[in-house]
């Protein structure tokens, strides 16, 4: 098992431009020692899997807030997939109902994490999760 | 003002204020705001001393109205209760209006969908999923007539929450209003219309800063002219605060905003005290309730001084600050939900012991979805409890003259204007954006607030203190069905048949031309949007011009 550091695209789908969270999260896990690598606003589905890709990232957290969540979060995961990248852990946060969570997961979501979480839960989570690489 | 003998407060401390600690310890080595800054044990003469009350607080509706801009307070009037509403289908949020206007609610304030907020159609693949879910959708002046069936403009004032493609939504306002029989000169209203904290903080952008603060000096011009009454901009706090911004930040970084607007507009050629007097602003009401009235205080106080001292005016009007204040919906839990109706109550008072002309009181279920009709409907209650119960409304100004909150208040304005020399040396606002100033300054300050709830320090009740497992208020929250999006799409297609493609095609041409001859843009504007070009075309054809912006990484 090698020493690699856990590597996370943070990112930031659909319209909204609220990336207070996202730019948290970020900060939150590069000082835990993560490497972490942030989209910008407004990408589609399909650049994050590219970007995904390129980094060759363990995760990746989807900050959204739109209530856009339904429609953009399993086209990501689903692309993800197409990619080959079965391990990677797709993490969401943001203004999610109680209602959509158990759909969410169903469609390959590992978890969401809802408004009041703290960055402390996000690091472990990572930590116990992430798959260790060969 | 009158000083405490340093020997008399020496003599409390030693005799009475010692045994008392030697008995019981304070709760906490250091009590601090929410904005992190420290507050003192207690606040006496001795903290006002320097504050000359003629100089620096003086009667209400005089220079430099610290204590309000009206001399009778909310005694002649009370502020406007204006909810922000807007949601799926422009018949949806129409009918939604009328119920709060049924209910009581004094003007009305639009909530606009991501779409319509970023400049694309509900039929952009871009739209995908975002139709009418934070607010109701518009893509031409079809959907803008309908959203205003039946409200007649020149009685009803209307707040707008747009700003990239705000020109547009301002024509599609103007020409209702004229198919209505309204006349322009008689209606009121107000535009966000604030380019500058869209870069800063909220982040909906369409074109590159330079052009983008062009097309808002447009509407300036234009305004000025033709709707004299109406409010061409809301220079807006709320987002910056939002986005994690100190009080202090909030302060500094609006005003300096404002300033920035002013200054663009005597460049372009016009008069400060024919436009600024319908200058309007709009501050967050965050949980710190003497930090937050100490806020509005010195915002005021700084604006009349700023614009006497920079802009040389003398204009009653010009040196009056108007604002529209929203609670927190930051401050809002998805836990115990319940808890925000207090939380917004306590929120607005503090916006209303700070003077404000109008006010916003966010629903309770705001951090889970858009409202329901219930908790709207506190929301607007809780503003009439506070207007015509609490009994704050009868004298002006009614913490004017507390130790606290004029050194409080003084303090903010001496902070806010060592920002403004940051600012002003690095070229003005809109260099110190280029340069990400204001945007790293409110991420460190947003990363050090959540580090401060991690450690307990910050409490937010129900989240990280007197937490329940089990939540048993669950409440019933506002779903936006994607059926939405096929409504709005099929008005889009008909919208496209119906109107006469040619005259379209010339609307824009003419648009790009006065765009690229640096003309004011409204007049082609208006009349792109009465052939029924569609937002989407109309902002189209101006990124053909200006380009989009890019952010650069901060």
């Amino acid at each position: 098992m090698s020493n690699r550091k856990i590597r996370v695209l943070v990112a930031k789908p659909g319209l909204d431009g609220h990336d207070r969270g996202a730019k948290v999260i970020a900060r939150a896990l590069r000082d835990a020692g993560m490497e972490v690598i942030y989209t910008g606003l407004r990408q589609t589905p399909e650049m994050i899997a590219a970007a995904a890709l390129q980094e060759d990232v363990d995760a990746v957290g989807v900050s959204i807030l739109s209530g856009a969540h339904n429609t953009l979060c399993p086209r990501i995961v689903q692309l993800l997939r197409e990619k080959g990248m079965d391990n990677v852990l797709v993490l969401v946060g943001g203004i999610v109902p109680q209602e959509d969570l158990p759909r969410l997961k169903e469609q390959g979501v590992a978890e969401v994490f809802l408004p009041g979480t703290s960055t402390e839960d996000i690091v472990k989570f990572l930590q116990a999760n992430v798959k260790p690489r060969e | 003002m009158r000083t405490m003998p340093t020997k008399e407060s020496s003599r409390w401390e030693e005799k009475t204020l010692q045994p008392a600690l030697n008995k019981r310890p304070e709760r906490k080595k250091s009590f601090q705001s929410v904005s992190l800054e420290e507050v003192e044990r207690l606040y006496t003469p001795a903290d006002v001393e320097d504050l000359d009350y003629e100089r620096d607080i003086s009667f209400p509706g005089e220079f430099p109205y610290t204590r309000g801009i009206h001399p009778t307070g909310y005694r002649g009037k009370l502020w406007t209760m204006r909810q922000f509403a807007g949601f799926s289908t422009p018949e949806e949020t129409n009918a939604r209006f009328k119920y709060l206007l049924e209910q009581g609610q004094t003007g009305l304030s639009v909530a606009y969908d991501l779409p319509t907020l970023m400049g694309y159609d509900a039929d952009s693949p871009l739209s995908e999923g975002e139709v009418g879910k934070c607010g109701v959708a518009v893509s031409s002046l079809a959907d803008m007539e309908v959203l205003f069936d039946g409200i007649p403009l020149e009685q009803v004032t209307v707040s707008q929450t747009i700003n990239a493609p705000a020109s547009v939504l301002l024509a599609m306002y103007l020409v209702v209003a004229e198919k209505q029989g309204a006349r322009w000169d008689k209606i009121s209203g107000t535009l966000q219309n604030d380019i500058l904290k869209e870069y800063i903080a909220q982040k909906e952008w369409i074109y590159p800063i330079k052009p983008a603060m062009k097309l808002v000096i447009d509407t300036f011009g234009f305004c000025t002219e033709h709707v004299p009454r109406y409010n061409p901009v809301s220079v807006s706090g709320y987002h910056i605060r939002e986005a994690g911004a100190t009080a202090v930040q909030e302060l500094a970084f609006t005003l300096r905003d404002g300033i920035e607007y002013v200054q663009w507009g005597v460049d372009a050629g016009l008069d400060v005290d024919q436009f600024v007097p319908r200058m309007s602003f709009f501050f967050n009401a965050h949980n710190d309730f003497f930090e937050e009235i100490a806020k509005y205080r010195a915002a005021r106080r700084i604006w009349a001084r700023e614009m006497k001292r920079r802009f040389g005016s003398n204009h009653e009007r010009t040196l009056q600050m108007r604002f529209h204040t929203q609670t927190a919906g930051v401050s809002l839990t998805v836990q115990q939900p319940l808890n925000n109706i207090v939380r917004v109550a306590i929120q607005a008072l503090a916006g209303v012991l700070g003077g404000t002309q109008s006010l916003h009181t966010d629903a309770y279920d705001e951090a889970l979805a858009l409202p329901t009709d219930r908790a709207a409907l506190i929301a607007l209650r809780t503003q009439q409890i506070i207007a015509e119960e609490t009994g704050v409304v009868n004298t002006v100004d009614p913490l004017g003259g507390s130790y606290f909150l004029e050194a409080l208040t003084e303090k903010m304005e001496q902070e806010a204007l060592e920002y403004f020399r940051k600012i002003d040396a690095m070229g003005g606002m809109v260099s110190a954006i280029e340069k990400g100033f204001p945007q790293r300054e409110i991420q460190d300050s947003a990363y050090q607030y959540q580090k401060a709830v991690e450690r307990g320090e910050q409490v937010i009740v129900g989240v990280n203190k007197y937490t329940m497992t089990d939540q048993p208020s669950e409440v019933p929250i506002l779903v936006i069905d994607e059926s939405v999006r096929t409504h709005q799409v099929e008005r889009l297609e008909q919208t496209r048949t119906g109107r006469d493609a040619g005259a379209v095609a010339n609307a824009l041409d003419k648009l790009k031309t006065a765009a690229h001859k640096h003309e004011n843009t409204m007049p082609a504007t208006i009349d792109a949007v009465r052939a029924y070009a569609t937002l989407g075309e109309i902002c189209s054809a101006l990124r053909d011009v200006y380009g989009i912006y890019e952010e650069p990484a901060f």
